[in-house]
């Protein structure tokens, strides 16, 4: 059974046709990357999988058609990580990482014991102990991504959505935040979905890549298979060149298109 | 310790509140014929000066603490939903249409012999229409446009509904006087049936933004972070703005338009002790009720025997507060 399934999934918004029959799986411990230009629907097919938008065409859920989800049993079971997420300044971020537990609660509810073990768990793994009782204001741009990743992990849901993990982090911070997700998910077991703009980071750390473009799928694999001069030059309009190192493979954007051996 | 301040802080204005006027009650025996009234035993006063206290200073303290608690929940609450530091409980034309409604009473009324009663009631009414009307177009714009739409619909709802308390006005000039005074808010006609009309909503609306501490929480992330946690955001957004504003318009029925306290007390609250509204409401209540028996004193004795307009107090120390809080939270992004 997949994480994750769509079937002719589409997403029209104000009369236009964001995300078109997008058809795709995610299998359990998978890392899944949606990559393709500004405007490709990344972010729109992000959003109609965590139900934040209205889709025609069907997700499934573990197995479960997630229309048919209550929200609360969807957000058990997916956990949103969105590109900026909107930070409370004045709150502590114990008490941010404490709302991923909101799923758990009842209407009128109040934690419990074990709500706060779970908080106490991803403040740990993601090595916030010591910064718990601070204001969110006062953290770094990296502590807040980890913040943020906290209160996702606090919600225990097996699959996580991360909408541009590295958008507007240094090179150092992005490839700190996407070592974290890999370890989270080895240790958990998450299947994870994520949009990225970065070619090079999502082919090495994504199993595999969605390409999208205009909102159609037009190419699905490994970074090998997607991440070729062609399909980059048809669909980003780059001239790029692909160089496969010993430790991963990278996407070089080149001028004029006379450099490169391709890959 | 925050709790602890807190309470201290309403203990002292209660009794601050009751034990300061014209006639000198001490204040052992204050305190003595509060219980005694309460558990029906004799009281320890003479007949007038028990009749000062029982009659008139203790209900105008009581009402006091019922209002300034509720403004300021009900403004923390709307800051929350709104997501907008600068709500306060009239957002949504609460105002204007207590301001309508009241106006109207004044105008057409006030020959009658009822205006005393109608008023309020006028007042509750109004409000309760305004805000409907700005819920109503801000929903219009549909639920994507967000806390913004609605708080666009406010503001014309309420410059609507107070070009047409203008007009009256302007109809019937000898209603200025009345209308003015209500405007700017007053507990001087306190008795305990004031305190009756108002402390059924009060405490009910209490109960109700209380029970949305935590939700109000996850609202401040984001309506998308929200419904992603599992959280219905128009069903919280819509109950928290009804018990607002039902306690709200309560609250203009029986005292006017108090203006300020529902920014000034749940600001200080945040700048001291951080803004979770898990604590922020509560606190609110306390603080609230506190600070406005303490304005009522002020504006009982600073110009005594004469009395100053309790908003013209909130407000005399509210628009120095809130250069204030704007200067501090003024944060590096």
């Amino acid at each position: 059974m997949s994480a994750l399934a769509l079937d002719s999934v589409s997403v029209t918004l104000g009369g236009a046709r964001i995300v078109e029959s997008l058809g795709a799986a995610v299998e359990p411990g998978e890392w899944v990357a949606l990559i393709g230009p500004n405007g490709a629907g990344k972010t729109t097919a992000l959003r109609a999988v965590a139900g934040l938008v209205g889709y025609d065409g069907a997700v499934t859920i573990l197995g479960d058609d997630a229309a048919a989800l209550s929200r609360r049993d969807r957000a058990r079971v997916l956990a949103l990580v969105p590109q900026v997420p909107l930070i409370p300044g004045d709150i502590s971020v114990r008490e941010y990482v404490l709302l991923g537990r909101t799923p758990y609660l009842t209407y009128f509810g109040s934690e419990r014991r074990r709500d706060h073990d779970a908080v106490d768990a991803a403040l740990e793994q993601l090595d916030l102990l010591a910064l718990e009782h601070r204001r969110l204001d006062t953290l770094s741009g990296g502590e807040r991504q980890r913040a943020t990743l906290a209160r996702a992990l606090a919600q225990d849901a097996p699959i996580l959505l991360l909408d541009e993990p590295t958008a507007a982090l240094d090179v150092g911070r992005q490839q700190q935040v996407l070592e974290l997700v890999d370890s989270l998910r080895t240790q958990r077991g998450l299947t994870v979905l994520s949009t990225m703009h970065d070619l090079t980071l999502a082919g090495q750390y994504a199993d595999r890549l969605l390409l999208l473009d205009g909102g159609l799928l037009v190419a699905a694999g490994a970074a090998r298979d997607v991440l070729t001069r062609s399909l980059i030059s048809e669909h980003y309009g780059a001239e790029v060149a692909l160089v496969d190192t010993e430790t991963g493979f990278v996407v070089v954007p080149v001028r004029g298109g006379t450099i490169g051996n391709g890959a | 310790m925050r709790w602890v301040a807190a309470a201290v802080f309403l203990a002292a204005a209660l009794l601050t509140g009751v034990l300061v006027g014209p006639v000198d009650l001490g204040a052992l025996a204050v305190v003595h014929a509060t219980f005694a009234h309460i558990f029906g035993l004799h009281s320890p006063l003479s007949g007038s000066d028990d009749a000062i206290l029982w009659q008139l200073r203790l209900p105008r303290v009581v009402l006091g603490a019922l209002v300034g608690g509720t403004l300021a929940a009900a403004g923390a609450a709307y800051q929350g939903v709104f997501r907008n530091p600068l709500a306060d409980p009239y957002l949504l034309g609460a105002a204007a249409g207590a301001g309508l409604g009241a106006t109207l009473v004044a105008a057409y009324a006030r020959n009658s012999g009822l205006s005393g009663d109608l008023l309020p009631l006028a007042a509750f009414a109004g409000a309760g229409v305004a805000v409907v009307a700005a819920y109503v177009l801000g929903r219009s714009a549909g639920a994507a446009a967000g806390p913004a739409a609605l708080v666009l619909a406010g503001v014309t709802v309420a410059s609507f509904f107070t070009a047409m308390q203008i007009f009256v006005q302007q109809q019937h000039v000898d209603t200025v006087q009345q209308v003015y005074s209500w405007l700017l808010g007053r507990l001087s006609t306190a008795g305990w049936r004031e305190v009756g009309i108002i402390a059924p909503y009060a405490f009910a609306s209490w109960l109700i933004l209380l029970g949305h501490r935590r939700l109000l929480d996850v609202l401040a992330v984001g309506d998308d972070e929200a419904a992603a946690l599992g959280v219905n955001v128009g069903r919280v957004r819509l109950l928290v703005v009804v018990a607002a504003t039902i306690a709200t318009a309560a609250a203009v029925a029986v005292a006017g338009l108090i203006a300020f306290v529902g920014i000034i007390v749940p600001h200080t609250i945040r700048l001291l002790f951080g803004g979770s509204y898990r604590q922020l409401l509560p606190l609110s209540v306390i603080v609230g009720a506190g600070f406005l028996v303490f304005a009522d004193v002020i504006a009982r004795t600073i110009m005594s025997p004469a009395e100053l307009p309790i908003g013209v107090v909130t407000a005399f120390f509210g628009a120095p507060f809130f250069a204030v809080v704007l200067r501090t939270t003024r944060r590096p992004a």
